[in-house]
């Protein structure tokens, strides 16, 4: 059972107090959108065995969303970040950079 | 307003410790900027300040909690709490801030006794060694949510939804026989 | 024969004298002893029988890893089966009796099955089963039913109450014997936060049975004064009776405590499951002592060399008093010596090895005993207990050269460090070529949140088998006498031939020999994962604590590879078994699961309520008098509801409150409709899709002020959806200007509905409700006969009718005054069923009949609630997909059967002709199906192809038995199609 910092409460809790929100720095699309682009939205998500950034409410705590980066192989996580944002941090992918040298990068 | 009765009407059970459904309590939720100087003035008013992160505030026979990065938890006398909510939503007017009376949708149980901590140790994943006066840990209790801070010597406080509160005393019974003592 | 010594016994009190009952015969032992430690002491030796050849077994081991003493502990509501004699810790009053014979014990019809060991090899059941499905429902299903399974299930509940409980630590110290006091100690000095957990209830582990010497002092004395030194340190938290039993992610353990086993009378919890947050597990866990694999090293008497000086030297009772050792390494040696010191007499050592000196071996022939070097078993004589051995040489077939007469073989194949915490959660082992044995590998740990190594291994359990390597391992100054290497020794003899290889057995608990693995080898089973399910090596209660490094060696052997090649099957956890009254822990009974109730729950158990339950709410279905059925008081709910009043607690619904600059903005895209435009006082029906298209919620949204607005959902939705407008507003639109509450359990609501709803809420008296003064789809707060509440004139029954939102804590005297007051009106309170069959005779739908999560608002007609104007809301882009746009959809219509009926809920109209799976097509199906006592007869939803097309249309239904029911289609809206009731 993982282990993650919640950014926004600064506490570090187990996962039975958090809902996992699946894959994270999904771009929506609506009306006015292609087919393609509305099923890449809706349906098509990552599986990698490897880094991975996923969605995680603190649902028991403060309720908050917030976003981590987390190597699915080893359960590693880089680090955990508020939800405001489209992308990860720079520092954060520096980092994983660094920990994982062969990464492709998050997008 | 003698028509109001608590979930559990001040039920309490003794065993290695006290839990007790601690009766009407005024609770006011409010979200908003936390860094707002209105707020502050507002809680001022109140005998308060703003909280930290995690942590609650105490004055006299209130408090304040901090619930999440834009929200905020008064705990006033259940009387008070209409006439709290109508003045904060005043002076809060101007900004943008949702004040609600939430006395009626919770339940506040107190647990005492030098072995308190046993007792929710055995519900709740938090680190309880750890836990400081002064801070408020939003997690669960079992099955539901709850939120649980040290509000006097040997003594823990919990608040959990109203609808749970039948559930929250078992809990907290069954926890709390004797010869369950863990150290 | 096994005894009790006059003398010693180091964790046996002999002031203190315990009486239990096995098979019902009563026993004496000492508190201290172990359940297997008092049979063996009061002479038992014949203890169980096996699982598949009902052969004799008696103890071969003294701790977790024992294989044959399973027992059926307690009775009534306190019986457990499978418990093991070796960890149950005796107490007065115990009754345990043996498992898996019959007639009893001593004879056994079971016991044929030995007999007929040639036909019963591997995977037999998987052969014979194959046969037909004819024999296996008919002839070996009954049979195998018949004789599986070890002890009885108990049929009463479990007596016994259970709990878990958190805790953190810097240090988990995984076994409480020298070693793990060694790190204890070492963590603490560091200031670290230490929990050392010991699965049995004595400090020290194997060390002071087996002596040696640890700065300067005995190791007994050692662990006395380290344990005192721990014991003041406030960083450090010592627990007994406390397993291990699994290590898991980011440092996640299972602790396994033992409360009140061995004082079951003392109101204790039963057991406790630990759920601890380690940053670092010291796994000091020990090692097992391995069999030797000959012929009838099975039979009561063979034990494992350890055990029998545990035997000895902890609770003072010798398993025979003629004893044979039979060893492939020096450390079986101290079980001579302990014997010898016992008064047993030793008649040999049978030492595998070609050459054997050293200190532990000079020590034994000093004292003259015979040690036969390259000597072995060939076999054992005895069926219910050792009678003597068999020698010959190892190298050979088994020619045998001399018969020892003895009633006791202690047997040492080596030992196997314990890996398992360290292999649970990914840490990897490696073959120690000259321990012969696996050790983890430091190389590969398992690792946590930051990549970082969360276990570390010491002591024997990292193959420092012995106690000055341990010391050494510790930095401590320390040892014992100088061992010399093992030679590994997989079948003995070496040559040993199929009669013999037939009786050697490798799993005790589920009889797998030798020949079994090897014929497992020979049909091609080249994986140690297949040959263990295949044989059922290891599979057993004991997960082949004794068995797998056996097993896997002689695999390899018949594959011709080398043990590595092979590798281990997987270890998981718990390493032992643990109670499902544990894992449960305190979710059972009235706290199994949450209950959410309402301000109202008492009053309506206290009137006879029959609930429902909605999410993890009841609600009252229905309030049945005396002598009526469910169905005659739904039936009198809606009728005096529809002519008079009724009261229904509608608490439970979903009540969130929307605020700020952009709520507007934010609700527009929320529901399909538009609510920006909603008047300040008014009410508005609305439906939430997800983007996906799909419907998800309804309800009356209410425009409390200008910037604030109140959503209602559904009973089940309110978290839900809570949760969903939050995540839009964190995670998509964060820089809208929007705060919504929950407040869903502030209020109870009452639904006051009925003709008479208006004169009972004027008796009531302090607002105005009537027509002009609350319209319908308005509301008002106000006080009600004094109480502060909200008034809402909306209506889901199609009458007269106000919701009445009241602070939670005045609910139930609110109801109680409505009901007092209503009297005179023949007020009644009414359930769900009542509110379900209402909404169906208004053609309401209801989220969870007519949705299912394939359903938009278009299938139910409701296109009038989806904005035109509306650039964007959710489920807008996905309800233009083609999919979503078909005009042969299935949509929603009413459903009258031809003869009154009630339609079956679920059935399917069928349509002409068959699909590609030759199921008949099909062209709709019923969603809601009441029987509607306001038009006393059969009323249905349902969903039909261009269903609103086809009014006047019969389709047919098939039901159960081949009944076939046909129905009309017709309009939905059964009862006041002009909506005249509601708004007057």
């Amino acid at each position: 059972m993982l282990t993650l910092t919640c950014p926004c409460c600064g506490v570090t809790v187990e996962e039975t107090e958090l809902a996992p929100g699946g894959e994270a720095h999904l771009k929506r699309f609506g009306p006015g959108s292609t087919d393609e682009e509305f099923e890449t939205y809706m349906f098509a998500r990552k599986n990698p065995k490897g880094v991975h950034f996923e969605r995680w409410r603190h649902a028991y705590g403060c309720g908050k969303w917030f976003l981590t980066a987390r190597c699915t192989a080893t359960l590693e996580v880089f680090g955990s970040y508020p939800a405001q944002t489209t992308e990860p941090p720079a520092e954060l992918i520096a980092k994983i950079k660094e920990k994982r040298p062969g990464w492709e990068g998050y997008k | 307003m003698s028509k109001a009765v608590s979930a559990l009407n001040g039920q309490s059970h003794t065993g290695f410790a006290t839990v007790t459904e601690a009766g009407l309590k005024g609770m006011v939720s409010l979200r908003a900027d936390l860094s707002s100087k209105a707020l502050a003035k507002a809680l001022k008013a109140l005998g308060l300040t703003v909280p930290a992160q995690r942590a609650i505030v105490t004055e006299g026979a209130r408090s304040v909690a901090w619930m999440s990065p834009d929200e905020l938890l008064v705990l006033c006398g259940y009387e008070e709490a209409a006439q709290v909510t109508a003045d904060l939503e005043k002076a809060l007017a101007k900004d943008h801030a949702l004040v609600t009376n939430v006395s009626d949708a919770r339940a506040m149980f107190t647990v005492s006794g030098a072995k308190g901590d046993e007792v929710l140790m055995k519900l709740c994943p938090i680190d309880f060694e750890t836990l400081e006066a002064g801070e408020m840990r939003r997690s669960r209790a079992a099955q539901v949510a709850a939120a649980v801070w040290r509000s006097g010597p040997q003594e823990l406080s919990v608040i959990c939804f109203r609808s749970v509160a039948g559930y929250m005393m078992g809990l907290l019974e069954v926890s709390s026989r004797k010869g369950g003592e863990i150290y | 024969m096994s005894q009790r010594l006059q003398t010693g016994g180091r964790l046996i009190d002999r002031s203190k004298e315990v009486t239990f009952t096995f098979n019902h015969t009563r026993y004496k032992g000492y508190a201290g002893d172990t359940l297997a430690s008092a049979l063996l002491g009061a002479g038992k030796s014949l203890l169980g029988r096996s699982f598949k050849y009902h052969r004799a077994r008696g103890l071969v081991a003294s701790g977790v890893e024992e294989p044959n003493v399973l027992v059926n502990l307690g009775k009534g509501d306190r019986l457990e089966p499978d418990q093991r004699a070796t960890t149950t810790e005796l107490f007065d009053g115990a009754v345990a009796s043996s498992q898996n014979h019959w007639p009893t014990l001593a004879f056994d019809v079971g016991a044929i099955n030995d007999y007929a060991y040639r036909m019963l090899p591997a995977g037999f059941y998987y052969k014979t089963f194959m046969l037909s499905t004819w024999a296996w429902h008919k002839v070996f299903e009954p049979v195998v039913r018949q004789a599986a399974g070890l002890g009885a299930a108990p049929t009463k509940a479990d007596a016994d109450r259970y709990e878990q409980a958190y805790a953190y630590c810097d240090v988990l110290v995984a076994g409480g014997g020298v070693a793990g006091l060694m790190a204890a100690l070492k963590a603490a000095a560091e200031g670290k936060r230490v929990l050392v957990a010991e699965q049995t209830a004595h400090w020290g582990g194997r060390a002071p049975v087996d002596g040696g010497e640890i700065e300067g002092m005995a190791p007994e004395a050692w662990v006395k004064k380290t344990l005192e030194a721990l014991g003041k340190m406030d960083n450090v938290r010592l627990m007994t009776r406390t397993m291990v039993a699994g290590l898991h992610d980011h440092g996640y353990a299972i602790l396994y405590e033992r409360v009140g086993d061995h004082v079951p009378d003392e109101g204790r919890p039963r057991h406790r499951l630990w759920r601890v947050r380690a940053g670092l597990t010291k796994v000091a866990s020990g090692a097992i002592e391995r069999p030797l694999a000959f012929a009838g090293n099975d039979v009561p008497g063979v034990m494992l060399a350890s055990a029998v000086r545990d035997y000895i030297v902890n609770w003072a009772v010798s398993p025979g008093k003629e004893i044979v050792v039979v060893t492939n390494n020096d450390d079986a040696y101290r079980t001579a010596l302990c014997a010898l010191d016992a008064g047993m007499k030793v008649v040999a050592v049978l030492d595998a090895r070609e050459w054997a000196h050293g200190p532990l071996v000079e020590a034994v022939k000093a004292r003259g005993v015979r040690v036969l070097e390259g000597h072995a078993v060939s076999k054992v004589r005895g069926k219910s207990g050792v009678v003597a051995v068999e020698i010959c040489h190892q190298d050979s077939t088994g020619s045998v050269l001399e018969v020892l007469g003895c009633d006791c073989v202690a047997m040492s194949g080596g030992w196997s460090p314990v890996v398992h915490l360290y292999s649970h959660s990914g840490g990897k082992v490696m073959w120690d070529e000259a321990g012969a044995m696996f050790r983890p590998d430091p190389a590969r740990p398992p690792v946590g949140d930051k990549g970082q190594p969360i276990a570390e291994v010491v002591g024997a359990a990292n193959g420092a088998l012995t106690l000055s390597a341990l010391c050494a391992e510790a930095g401590v100054a320390g040892g014992a006498e100088e061992e010399n290497p093992i030679t590994p020794v997989w079948i003995m003899p070496a040559k040993a031939g199929n009669d013999l290889k037939f009786k050697a057995f490798l799993d005790y608990q589920n009889d797998v020999k030798v020949s079994d693995v090897q014929l497992a080898a020979r049909e091609g089973y080249a994986s140690v994962e297949h040959t263990k399910r295949y044989t059922t090596l290891g599979m057993a209660t004991d997960q082949g604590k004794l068995s797998n490094i056996n097993g896997l060696a002689i695999l390899s052997d018949a594959l011709g590879q080398a043990i590595p090649q092979t590798g281990t099957t997987t270890f998981r956890p718990p390493y032992t078994p643990i109670s499902f009254g544990a894992v449960t822990g305190e979710a059972r009974g009235d706290i199994f699961q949450p209950l959410r109730k309402t301000p109202m729950h008492g009053w309506h158990e206290a009137h006879g309520v029959h609930w429902e339950p909605v999410g993890l709410w009841r609600r009252p279905y229905t309030y049945p008098r005396k002598g009526e059925g469910h169905r005659d008081s739904v039936n009198r709910e809606i009728v005096n509801t529809r002519t008079n009043v009724g009261l229904l607690d509608a608490s439970t619904l979903g009540k969130i409150v929307v605020k700020g600059p952009d709520a507007g903005k934010f609700l527009d895209m929320m529901y399909t409709n538009m609510m920006s435009t909603l008047p300040v006082g008014k009410c508005r029906y609305g439906l939430m899709c997800s983007d996906n298209g799909f419907l998800i919620d309804d309800g009356v949204v209410v425009r409390l002020a200008e910037d604030t607005w109140l959503c209602h959902t559904t009973s089940g939705g309110a978290d839900h959806i809570h949760g969903h407008m939050e995540d839009w507003l964190q995670c998509e639109w964060w820089d809208w200007k929007v705060y919504t509450a929950n407040l869903t359990e502030q209020y109870a609501q009452i639904a006051v509905v009925g003709p008479k709803a208006r004169k009972l809420l004027e008796k009531l008296g302090g607002m105005d409700v009537s027509k002009e003064g609350m319209p319908f789809m308005t509301f008002k707060d106000g006080e009600l006969a004094g109480f502060p509440v909200r008034v809402y004139r909306i209506s889901f029954s199609g009458e007269l009718s106000y919701e009445i939102a009241v602070p939670a804590n005045m609910g139930l005297a609110l109801w109680e005054k409505l009901h007092e007051a209503g009297a005179e009106f023949g007020v009644m309170p009414y359930g769900t069923e009542a509110l379900h069959v209402m909404r169906a005779e208004k053609g309401f739908i209801m989220i969870g009949d007519e949705t299912d999560g394939t359903v938009i608002p278009q299938d139910l007609n409701l296109g009038w609630a989806i904005s035109k104007k509306k650039e964007d809301f959710l489920g807008k882009r996905a309800q233009m997909r083609t999919h979503m746009a078909d005009p042969d959809r299935w949509k929603l219509v009413g459903l009258e059967t031809l003869d009154g009926t009630v339609l079956p809920d679920g059935v399917y109209a069928v349509d002409e002709g068959v699909n590609e799976n030759n199921q008949r097509n099909v062209q709709g199906r019923v969603t809601s199906t009441y029987y509607s006592p306001t038009l006393k007869k059969g009323i249905a939803m349902g969903l039909v192809k261009h269903g609103p097309e086809r009014m006047g249309e019969v389709l047919d239904f098939p039901a159960d038995n081949g009944v076939v029911l046909q129905a009309r289609i017709v309009d939905p809206v059964f009862y006041d199609k002009a909506g005249e009731k509601a708004d007057v």
